[in-house]
Order: structure tokens, then C-alpha cells, then sequence
């Protein structure tokens, strides 16, 4: 155990003393610093801007609570948030493995090409997606025209937001699956043929179920993240109240109306929403863990 | 021909999953990519040059320019100082912390701007008291500052952390032994180390400073020339139907973010250890 002259040594020494069980002694210093400059700025620009609206939602009566965050309209935008972010979740559930199947298993040309493009979601601003989806599939877009031909209203509807969620969402599926699916040996898959068993079996037995906790986590990653999407969505989804119009959307509008205490309380559903959420995906992954220690 | 094995599959699934991923990829990703420079080229070069050249775009491109310069260096001393805690470090609420630092990814981004109004908005907390003292907030460039930071929080720290609790923390103890400070050691024995991971998680983090659209466009006001960054200029042009113009300014994004996958791509091939899962 070395002594330092240096500064930040003297300080960490105090902590140590003051707070012996808080920490284990370690040579390297700055600990007070380092961790006393990410707890403050941690609850400067997170924590307590973030209990202002729990604040704000909380004073007032549990009925007046209730009128605002559970109101006919405010049900119909989580009902459209939730759902169209569970269909989104879902389709990219089914193509992201496939994606994912693709790049880590496949040769093909172009394959890195593709392999950034997938992370397009996270780099575009939302709202180049979001007008760039509401020009694509309005009625006489390029894609639009062809689906108003076989009478479907894909932009300004539900389904336009299904569509801006799954832009949104993709990355996470792929993203989650691919490093497992990587690391799955091809030994594993060999053993289970040399024993007889079929193509179908092996992928039904032996790769989905090693999948799972991976796959789950990407729905859960990408369903989360189009809850609370806001950019992509707004020029897509026609915004019309109980029909197309999402939770996020609503928070605005109330804001705009300058109804301070029924955005905080909608937007207080919302979080706990997804606080719920990310404790369901530490579940997942812990169980993850556990399940491949 | 190489023999196929067990672990293949038949030609024929090959095809058919590659024909599925291309058609999907191709209708989700690829096409609203194209359509944004072909609706943004619609008449041309010239009126897409001149959308992106008037002084309101020039104003918004400016203020994109100044918040990214802003968030960026935050997020490199938040997140460094994050990870120099957590991972050379043990401490009690370890797992607590980290977790919390991860809650502006789990937060819609029009919340973000949410909490800044109800802190800082004219009847927010401290309201009537910058009311009083002339200083604006929201409405302003402060409150777009405060929200983009808001956002992009977690971006270098979920890099560094992983980074730095894998490569643990013999070196620094032996600099330390050795008698270096805690700031030699930093810049000398754990920056080195680093450096890529860091970048990785400033590329992240530049880009959605620079794309942030639901937070800032909460705390904005949407003043032209004033409060409007790039995303939010394509918004409003869009809004009046100026459709090459809300394209042009966003194919500027677009060539952002094209320009942003291409330097992760080489990081991620020339650094394969700094990849990780999405955002």
C-alpha cells in the first residue's frame, strides 16, 4: 500500500476512515473524487429533475390522479404505445433472428454492408425517420401506393406506428442475439446430429432454447424502447385523439395546454411502465446467467 | 466444394432466410435512407443546396454543432470518472449506481424534456425566481443543453465500465506501488487502454446529441434562427409542407449518420473488443 502526495489521496484517506465499511481499502486513488463528481452530476441532470415530475404528479388527490392519467383518451394512447409497441417488438422478434442467423452464419456479399445498416436506428435522428416513413408509406408514396391498392391505410393509422416502432426497435433483437448465437459451438449442433437428429430438431432442441434468454431480451429492449419513442412516430401516425395518437404525443399536448400536473401524472404511468420493464429484463438476464453458469 | 456439414444448412434455407432478411431490411432501412435524398434531390441540387444554406438552417446547424460540443465533453469526464469509480474500485450501492446510470435509456425522451419544464419552466420550481433574475432556461439554448445532456448520460459510461472492470485493475495498482498519483495513472496507464472504447461511446454519443428530437423539442420553443436545431428545423419545414427543404436538411443528417456507421464499422473491425450490445 503505497502513500501518495497527490491531492485527491488526502481526501479519499478521510473518506476511508470516515467510512470503513463503505468501501474496500485499494491502492489506486481518486475514489472520492471520481465517485463523488458521478454521484453528484448522476442526481443533478437524472435524479432529481426526474423527481420533479414525481413530485408534481403526487400533489394532488388519488382521484384527481386517476382523471388524469387514466382518462378515456389518456387509455386509448397507452392502449396504441403499448400495443403498437408489442406488434413492432414482435415482428422484429422474427426478422432479427433471421437477421441475426444471417450475419453470423451465412457468407454473403455485402455482409458488412448490412451489418452497419442494422444499426442505422441508432444513429439516424428520429425524426429523418419519421418523415422519411411518412413519405414512403403515404398513399402515394413508394411504398404506400402499393398497399392503398390493396386497401391498406399503412401511414396516418395504427399500423403507421407499428412501422416507425419496428424501425426503431430492430437493432436491439439483432443486437442482443447475435453475440450468443456467435458463441454457440457448432460442436454442441454436431453432437446432436451425430446422435440422429434432424435439421429441425436440432434448431427446435438446441439452438432456440440457448436463444432464449438473449431472444427475450431484445423483444423486451426493443418494446421498451418504442413505449417511449416520440420522434419516428409523430409524422407517421396522424396523431388523431383515441385513434392515433400516442402516449408520448399526449404528454406534449398537455404541455402545450399548459396542463403541467396531467402531463406529470401520464407521464408517471409511463415510467413506471418502464421501471417495470427493466426489472422484467435484469430478471431475464440474471436468469440468463445463472441458467448458462 | 467443401463437404456440407451437419451444422449447414441446405442451399434452398440459405436462400429463402436471405431472401426474407433483404426484403425486410430492404423495406424498413434501406428504402427510407433512399427516399430521403431522392425527396431531398426531387428539383435538384440547387434548391436542395439552398434549403440547407438559409440563415435559419445555417442558425439550426450552429446550435447542433454547439450541443453536441457541449454534451460530448460532459459525457467523456461523467462517463470516465463513472468508470474510474465503479470498476477500479469496490464500493457498497455498486450495482445500484450502475443501473441508475443507465435510466435516461429507459426514459421517453419527451419525459426528458418534461422535467426540465416543471423544474425550470416560468411555473415550474424555480420559475418565478429566473423570472425575476432575466434568465431563460426553457425556451432557450440552456434548457436544450440540459436535455440533450439528459439523454445521451449514459453513453460513455456503458463503454467504459464493461471496458475497464475486463482489463481490472493490476496496472493501476502497480503504477500506484510505483508511486504515480492518481492522475498520472489516469492519463498514463488507463487512458492508453481505453482510447478505443472511448471513442466508441463519443461516436454514440455525439450522434444522438446531434440527432435528439422528443427532448429538445419539448425545452425548445421552436424559435427560428434561435431555439432550432437540425432536427427540429426539418421538423417545422416539414410541418409547412417546404418537403426539399425538411429533406435536404435532413439528408445532412442522414450523411451524419451514414458517416457515424462507417466509423463505428472501422472501430468495431480494427478494435473488435469494444463492441457491444445496442443502445
Amino acid at each position: 500500500m503505497s502513500s501518495t502526495t497527490h491531492t485527491s489521496s488526502g481526501q479519499d484517506r478521510r473518506l476511508r476512515g470516515a467510512l470503513p465499511l463503505f468501501r474496500r481499502r485499494s491502492a489506486i486513488s481518486g475514489f472520492g473524487l471520481s465517485l463523488g463528481l458521478t454521484v453528484s452530476l448522476l442526481s443533478l441532470i437524472v435524479l432529481i429533475p426526474l423527481s420533479a415530475v414525481i413530485l408534481k404528479a403526487s400533489g394532488q388527490s388519488f382521484s384527481g390522479f386517476l382523471e388524469a392519467g387514466f382518462s378515456p383518451r389518456a387509455l386509448g394512447a397507452y392502449r396504441l404505445s403499448f400495443g403498437a409497441a408489442l406488434v413492432a417488438a414482435a415482428v422484429n422478434a422474427v426478422f432479427g433472428v433471421l437477421t441475426a442467423w444471417a450475419l453470423v452464419r451465412y457468407e454473403f456479399p455485402g455482409k458488412s454492408i448490412v451489418n452497419a445498416l442494422v444499426d442505422l436506428p441508432f444513429a439516424l435522428p428520429t425524426a429523418v425517420a419519421g418523415i422519411a416513413l411518412a413519405a414512403l408509406y403515404a398513399p402515394n408514396g413508394w411504398v404506400g401506393q402499393y398497399l392503398e391498392a390493396m386497401g391498406i391505410k399503412a401511414a396516418y393509422s395504427p399500423l403507421g406506428v407499428v412501422i416507425a416502432l419496428t424501425f426503431i426497435g430492430l437493432p436491439f433483437v439483432v443486437r442482443s442475439i447475435e453475440p450468443v448465437l456467435r458463441d454457440l459451438s457448432a460442436d454442441v449442433e454436431e453432437a446432436a446430429a451425430s446422435l440422429g437428429a434432424g435439421r429441425l430438431s436440432i434448431i427446435g432442441r438446441v439452438i432456440l432454447p440457448a436463444l432464449g434468454p438473449a431472444w427475450l431480451t431484445g423483444f423486451a429492449l426493443s418494446f421498451a424502447r418504442g413505449v417511449g419513442e416520440y420522434g419516428s412516430v409523430i409524422f407517421i401516425a396522424g396523431n388523431m385523439p383515441f385513434k392515433s395518437e400516442i402516449a408520448p404525443l399526449l404528454i406534449v399536448i398537455q404541455l402545450e395546454q399548459f396542463n403541467y400536473q396531467a402531463a406529470a401524472t401520464i407521464a408517471v404511468v409511463m415510467l413506471s411502465a418502464s421501471f417495470a420493464m427493466l426489472l422484467v429484463i435484469n430478471a431475464i438476464q440474471a436468469w440468463a446467467r445463472k441458467r448458462s453458469a | 466444394m467443401t463437404p456440407r456439414s451437419s451444422t449447414e444448412d441446405p442451399l434452398w434455407v440459405k436462400v429463402l432466410v436471405l431472401s426474407l432478411v433483404a426484403a425486410f431490411l430492404g423495406l424498413v432501412l434501406v428504402l427510407p435512407l433512399v427516399s430521403v435524398f431522392a425527396e431531398a434531390l426531387r428539383q435538384g441540387m440547387g434548391p436542395a443546396l439552398a434549403a440547407i444554406s438559409t440563415p435559419d438552417a445555417i442558425a439550426s446547424i450552429k446550435l447542433t454543432l454547439l450541443t453536441a460540443a457541449v454534451a460530448v465533453p460532459f459525457n467523456i469526464v461523467f462517463g470516465v470518472a463513472a468508470a474510474w469509480a465503479v470498476a477500479k474500485h469496490e464500493f457498497w450501492g455498486k450495482s445500484l449506481l450502475i443501473s441508475l446510470i443507465d435510466v435516461p435509456f429507459s426514459v421517453s425522451p419527451v419525459v426528458a424534456g418534461l422535467i426540465y419544464v416543471l423544474i425550470f419552466g416560468s411555473h415550474g420550481w424555480f420559475g418565478s425566481w429566473l423570472i425575476d433574475h432575466d434568465i431563460k432556461i426553457i425556451f432557450a439554448v440552456p434548457g436544450i443543453m440540459l436535455a440533450t445532456l439528459f439523454v445521451t448520460f449514459p453513453f460513455v459510461a456503458r463503454e467504459l465500465i464493461p471496458l475497464m472492470q475486463e482489463q481490472g485493475v493490476d496496472e493501476e495498482e502497480a503504477a500506484a506501488s510505483m508511486g504515480a498519483g492518481g492522475w498520472i495513472t489516469l492519463w498514463r496507464v488507463t487512458t492508453p487502454n481505453i482510447r478505443w472504447g472511448l471513442l466508441y461511446g463519443v461516436l454514440l454519443c455525439n450522434a444522438r446529441a446531434m440527432g435528439e428530437f422528443g427532448a429538445v423539442s419539448v425545452v425548445s420553443g421552436h424559435i427560428r434562427g434561435l431555439t432550432n436545431t437540425m432536427p427540429l428545423h426539418v421538423e417545422i419545414l416539414y410541418n409547412e409542407y417546404d418537403f426539399v427543404g425538411a429533406f435536404s436538411v435532413a439528408a445532412l443528417l442522414c450523411l451524419l449518420s451514414i458517416l457515424t456507421l462507417v466509423l463505428k464499422g472501422l472501430l468495431e473491425m480494427l478494435q473488435p473488443q469494444v463492441r457491444r450490445a445496442g443502445h
